[in-house]
């Protein structure tokens, strides 16, 4: 019995070049180990989803790409993850430079409470462009690229907090999009959005697989099996530590997983 | 029984807050009481434009006062504005949990000492400091500096409050954006956080305005109009303190309108605290 239909899907990833690699990773916050032993492939323009159940340390992985774990001074990072080859961990690499190119899209919408022109006009300022007619276009392009220009162009100079839910989101991968990053992390970008507004995300997300390496870590699993290119199942071992159980093609994940936990929760016996 | 608890309860409380209100309403009552009539008798353009005081020639121009009241609390302002929301920024974003426990009670502690010590130090410490830069020392600059030390606490806690609640999400964006330390400081925080900093300026500047004992100890009390922040001045606060020992007659009366005029500085700090607040309330942060 198959209880989720996976979307068939024609074109698949346009390549198998890894984007990023992770080896060997252990993620500790204090002495609590939170990730053991991680070893996974993200695969460039593609879709990665993460799935397993709450607490297994999904959000954490995600975290690990762009560091936003340093922010916990406790938080520590050991093994080998690699961005296009090269160590983001190392000592040499430069944090804000890497954020640029790895942006992150969060659970909750959270725009800054400015105007729509002003959020996604945010990373390309800080990053030192102050010309206006280039931001104006960066703006637009970012926008139109969101799917979200038809319903703001007329209202760029109002606060972005006037928007509903689901435009607040794709304004946050607008602003994402304006620092032209490379991969973007989602960390259950829908969980706080209704059906349709997540069914518009979905499609922009397919739609920015085309050009982006996408990782987003989703609690639902029609939506991974929607939306992803590949699955990777994350599960909690007996300490508690976030474990990958298995990994591979969404369709194999779904209706011909290799593992019986992975199984147990894909068809909903548990999590 | 508990009925009878929360009944019994409701009622304390609003005796308390009833009691507190009387009071308040009792002091300006009382004040305005004593202090109208003077400035019905020197009439009120004469006594808040005029430049001479002079009680035993019956002249009572309080504009010397209020120029120095004035020039001393924004003195401090300027500068406790920039090294208040430096405090607050390194206590709230970049010091570590080790060095904010200890810092942040050394702030707390600032508030506990009483303004005359504040006045001593500055009249023994300051003073002399002041005076190589010329004239005698006592002066609107060595007024606004110990004020500064006064006020910077409570511009320093309150806007390190402000700036704590800005909602981590705003952090997080920005910093996974690529932006520094600094510019989310600069641009997402301090924005996010500016009525409540705007709030803590507006208090400093109402314990400026009312401070009495340490300025009487180092501004000078001479009263004069101060054309520099070498010049020594008086406060309004400092003309009541000053003189009510051996006041009378219309002199105590035109002490207590100084008094009134004070408050009524009070009431048009708060009332644009109140509107600026409310506005930026209602604002976008950019």
């Amino acid at each position: 019995m198959k209880l989720i239909e996976v979307t068939n899907r024609d074109n698949g990833p346009a390549s198998n070049a890894t984007k990023i690699k992770v080896r060997g990773l252990n993620l500790y916050y204090g002495v609590f180990q939170a990730l053991r032993d991680i070893n996974l492939d993200i695969i460039e323009k593609s879709i990665t989803a993460i799935i397993g159940p709450s607490g297994c340390g999904k959000s954490s992985f995600l975290r690990v790409f762009n560091r936003m774990n340093d922010l916990i001074p406790s938080a520590k990072t050991e093994g080998m993850i690699e961005l296009d080859g090269e160590s983001i961990y190392a000592r040499g690499c430069d944090v804000v430079e890497l954020r640029k190119r790895v942006g992150m899209v969060f659970q909750k919408p959270n725009p800054f409470p400015m105007s729509v022109f002003d959020n996604v006009a945010f990373g390309p300022r800080r990053h030192g462009n102050h010309n206006k007619s280039e931001l104006e276009e960066i703006v637009e392009r970012s926008l139109i690229r969101a799917a979200l220009w038809d319903e703001t162009k007329d209202k760029l100079h109002q606060s972005a907090l006037s928007l509903s839910g689901g435009q607040q989101q794709r304004l946050c991968i607008a602003r994402v999009l304006a620092v032209q990053p490379e991969v973007i992390l989602m960390d259950e970008p829908c969980s706080a959005l209704d059906p349709i507004a997540t069914m518009k995300i979905e499609d922009l997300m397919r739609n920015l697989a085309q050009e982006y390496t996408i990782v987003i870590v989703t609690h639902n699993m029609q939506q991974a099996a929607r939306v992803s290119d590949r699955t990777a199942f994350f599960f909690m071992s007996e300490d508690r530590a976030g474990i990958l159980v298995e990994e591979g093609p969404t369709t194999e994940i779904f209706t011909n997983p290799k593992d019986k936990r992975t199984e147990d929760y894909v068809t909903g016996r548990f999590g | 029984m508990r009925r009878f608890i929360d009944r019994a309860s409701r009622y304390v409380v609003l005796l308390a807050a009833s009691i507190s209100f009387l009071i308040l309403f009792a002091i300006a009552f009382f004040i305005i009481a004593r202090g109208l009539p003077a400035i019905q008798e020197i009439g009120l353009v004469e006594f808040v434009t005029g430049t001479v005081w002079r009680p035993g020639q019956g002249q009572y121009g309080i504009l010397p006062m209020i120029v120095g009241s004035v020039a001393a609390t924004f003195g401090s302002l300027i500068l406790a504005i920039p090294m208040g929301l430096g405090c607050a920024i390194l206590l709230a974003e970049i010091a570590g949990r080790r060095a904010r426990r200890f810092l942040r009670p050394v702030v707390e502690l600032l508030v506990g000492i009483p303004s005359v010590v504040y006045g001593l130090v500055g009249m023994v410490l300051l003073v002399p400091l002041v005076r190589n830069l010329g004239g005698n020392g006592y002066s609107v600059l060595a007024a606004s500096i110990v004020l500064m030390a006064m006020i910077l606490p409570t511009i320093t806690s309150i806007s390190e409050d402000a700036i704590r609640a800005v909602p981590r999400a705003y952090r997080e964006a920005s910093l996974a954006m690529g932006a520094t330390q600094w510019q989310t400081i600069r641009h997402v925080l301090l924005p996010a956080a500016r009525s409540g900093i705007g709030a803590s300026i507006v208090l400093g500047m109402g314990r400026a305005v009312g401070e009495t004992m340490a300025m009487i100890m180092v501004i000078g009390n001479s009263i004069k109009f101060p054309t520099s922040p070498l010049d020594s001045a008086r406060t309004l606060t400092g003309n009541i303190a000053l003189e009510i020992n051996y006041a009378s007659g219309l002199h105590e009366d035109a002490l207590f309108a100084t008094g009134i005029i004070l408050l009524v500085f009070i009431i048009i700090l708060n009332t644009i605290s109140f509107f600026a607040l409310r506005r930026s309330r209602a604002q976008n942060i950019a």
